[in-house]
C-alpha cells in the first residue's frame, strides 16, 4: 500500500464524514464547519493529484472565504438549533427513488470504467503556469464570460438589496432654524 | 535521500524551528513593552531579571498556573476548538518561509526552511485566511455581545483586507514569475549600477510594499486596525471570556503572525538573506541569516512604533479605506506591474 493510497483514502474518509456529519447536525455552526472539513479534504485531494494551485484555490477561497461569510451570516443572524419535523411528504415521494437512481447510476459509472486505469498520483499538470495558459489563452472566452456573468449577478444582488428611498428627497423633513 | 532520513530532518527541523519561534514571540512581546514603554516616557518590565529579560518566562508560568475558567454559558466544544485553530495555523505558516540558502551536510543538501513548496507563498495565504476561524468562532462561542461583537468585526475586518493583501503581492509575483518563496528571494539578487540591490521595493513595487504592509497590519488585528478588541469600546472583543493558557494562545497566535508578516515582508520586498557578505567562510555562511533576521527584526519594530504612534480608526473609517482607497490602489499596481513587464 502505497503513501499516496493511505493519504487519498484518509482524506476521502474524511470528506465522506464531513458530509454526512453536514446532514446530521442540527446546528448551522456545526454544519458550517463540517463544510469546511469536507473543502479542506478536498484540497487534500486535488494535492494528490498533482494540482498544486487548484489545491490553494480551493482552500482560500471555498475554506477561507466563502465559508467565513457563511460563519459570518450565521453568527450576524444568530441562528439557532433546528427543530426536527416529520420531513415533508414531497421528499420521500421524490428524493427516495431519486437518491436510489443516483446510486445506481454512479455504480453503473463505476463499473463500466473498472477497466480503465485511473490517474495516477501527483500525474495533472496542475501547475499555476498552465493553468493561467489555459484560462487567459486557450479558454479565454469563457473565462470572460463567465466573470461578466458575476458581474450581473453581484449587480442583481446590490439591486435587491438596497431599498427604494420612502420618501422623496424634496420633501424630506429639514428643521427650519 | 532516503524516506526515514528524510522525515528525520523534517522533524528536527520543525522542532528547532517551533522552539525559534515560541521564542521569538516570547521575545517580541518583551520588546514591544519595553520599547512602548520608552514611547510613553515610562520603563517598561524591569523586575525579572537584568532589563526585564526573564519577564516572558514569568508570564508564561503564571499563565499555566492560572485557574482556566471557562464560563457557564459557553457553547463548549468550539469554545475549546477556537484558540486551538488561532495558534495552530499561526505556526503552520511559518514552515514554508525560508530563512537562507541551502545548506550541505554530509553530502545532502538541506534547505533552510521546513520544507520548499513551490506554491509557498499560496499556502501562506491559504493558513491565514482558514485562521480566522478561530477569532470569528472565539466570540461566537462565548455567548457574549461584546466577544460576538469583536468575532463579527474581525471576520469582515480580515475579509476585507484579504484581497487587498492578496492583490498587493501579485505585483511580485508578475516580475519574479513564481509562487515559489525561494525563486523570489533569488530572483532579487544583484545590484542597479553596483550599488542599489536589486531589492523589489527598489524595483518598483513601492505601492504594492505599502498596501502588503497596510493590509498585513489589518489582517493582524494589530493598531490602528484592532476594532475586533477595541477595549473602550467591547471590553477585550473576541477574547473577553478567555483566561490563563487559552488566552495566552491568542496572544501567541498575534505575535506568531506578526513575525510571519514581518518574514514575508523581506522576502518578497527586501530581497530576503541578501546583503553584503565579507569575511572568513564562517561569517560568509553565517551573514545571510543574520541579514535576514535582522530585516525581519525591524519590520517587528515598525509594527511597535506604529502602535506607539497611530490612534485606532473608527469602523466605517475602517471599511471605507479598505475598499475604496487600498483595493484600487493594489489593483493599480497590478495593472501598472504588468504594463512595465509586459513592455
Amino acid at each position: 500500500m502505497s503513501i499516496h493510497l493511505i493519504l487519498f483514502l484518509a482524506f476521502g474518509a474524511v470528506c465522506v464524514a464531513g458530509a454526512i456529519n453536514l446532514l446530521a447536525q442540527t446546528h448551522p455552526i456545526n454544519s458550517a464547519l463540517s463544510l469546511i472539513a469536507v473543502m479542506a479534504a478536498l484540497a487534500g485531494e486535488y494535492l494528490l493529484l498533482g494540482a498544486e494551485f487548484v489545491a490553494a484555490v480551493q482552500v482560500i477561497v471555498y475554506a477561507g472565504a466563502i465559508m467565513v461569510l457563511f460563519v459570518f451570516t450565521i453568527m450576524l443572524l444568530n441562528a439557532g438549533e433546528e427543530e426536527r419535523t416529520k420531513g415533508s411528504r414531497v421528499a420521500t415521494l421524490f428524493g427516495v427513488p431519486g437518491i436510489l437512481i443516483a446510486s445506481v447510476l454512479v455504480g453503473w459509472m463505476v463499473l463500466r470504467h473498472s477497466g480503465t486505469e485511473a490517474v495516477a498520483a501527483g500525474a495533472l499538470p496542475g501547475d499555476p503556469r498552465t493553468i493561467g495558459q489555459l484560462l487567459f489563452h486557450d479558454f479565454l472566452l469563457p473565462f470572460e464570460i463567465t466573470s461578466v456573468l458575476i458581474l450581473i449577478a453581484i449587480m442583481g444582488s446590490v439591486v435587491l438589496a438596497s431599498k427604494p428611498p420612502t420618501t422623496p428627497r424634496s420633501v424630506s423633513v429639514r428643521k427650519v432654524d | 535521500m532516503p524516506i526515514w532520513l528524510f522525515i528525520l530532518a523534517s522533524a528536527i527541523k520543525s522542532a528547532l524551528l517551533l522552539f525559534v519561534l515560541l521564542t521569538a514571540v516570547a521575545y517580541t512581546v518583551w520588546l514591544e513593552r519595553k520599547v512602548v514603554g520608552r514611547m510613553q516616557n515610562r520603563w517598561g518590565p524591569t523586575r525579572v531579571g537584568p532589563f526585564g529579560l526573564l519577564q516572558p518566562a514569568a508570564d508564561g508560568i503564571k499563565f499555566l498556573f492560572k485557574e482556566d475558567l471557562t464560563p457557564p454559558h459557553v457553547y463548549k466544544p468550539l469554545y475549546i476548538a477556537a484558540p486551538l485553530i488561532a495558534v495552530i495555523f499561526a505556526l503552520t505558516s511559518i514552515s514554508v518561509i525560508p530563512f537562507g540558502n541551502a545548506i550541505t551536510i554530509g553530502g545532502y543538501s538541506i534547505p533552510f526552511q521546513v520544507t520548499d513548496v513551490n506554491t509557498g507563498l499560496l499556502l501562506i495565504l491559504g493558513v491565514t485566511s482558514v485562521g480566522v476561524y478561530g477569532v470569528a468562532l472565539a466570540g461566537w462561542s462565548s455567548n457574549n455581545k461584546y466577544s460576538l461583537l469583536g468575532g463579527l468585526r474581525a471576520s469582515a475586518q480580515m475579509v476585507s483586507y484579504e484581497i487587498s493583501l492578496g492583490l498587493s503581492l501579485v505585483g511580485v509575483l508578475i516580475m519574479a514569475g513564481s509562487f515559489s518563496l525561494r525563486d523570489i528571494v533569488n530572483s532579487q539578487g544583484g545590484h542597479f549600477w553596483g550599488i542599489i540591490p536589486r531589492w523589489n521595493i527598489f524595483s518598483g513595487q513601492i505601492i504594492g510594499f505599502f498596501c502588503y504592509l497596510t493590509a498585513a497590519y489589518a489582517e493582524t488585528n494589530r493598531i490602528p486596525f484592532d476594532l475586533p478588541e477595541a477595549e473602550t469600546e467591547l471590553v477585550a472583543g473576541y477574547h473577553t471570556e478567555y483566561s490563563a493558557m487559552k488566552f495566552a494562545m491568542f496572544f501567541m497566535a498575534e505575535y506568531a503572525n506578526m513575525v510571519t508578516v514581518a518574514c514575508l515582508a523581506t522576502l518578497l520586498f527586501f530581497g530576503g538573506w541578501h546583503g553584503p557578505r565579507f569575511g572568513p567562510d564562517i561569517v560568509r555562511a553565517i551573514l545571510p541569516v543574520f541579514w535576514f533576521v535582522a530585516k525581519v527584526f525591524v519590520f517587528l519594530f515598525v509594527y511597535i512604533w506604529v502602535r506607539g504612534t497611530l490612534p485606532r480608526f473608527r469602523y466605517d473609517q475602517l471599511m471605507a479605506f479598505g475598499w475604496k482607497f487600498l483595493l484600487p490602489v493594489a489593483l493599480a499596481n497590478v495593472i501598472a506591474t504588468a504594463i512595465a513587464v509586459a513592455w
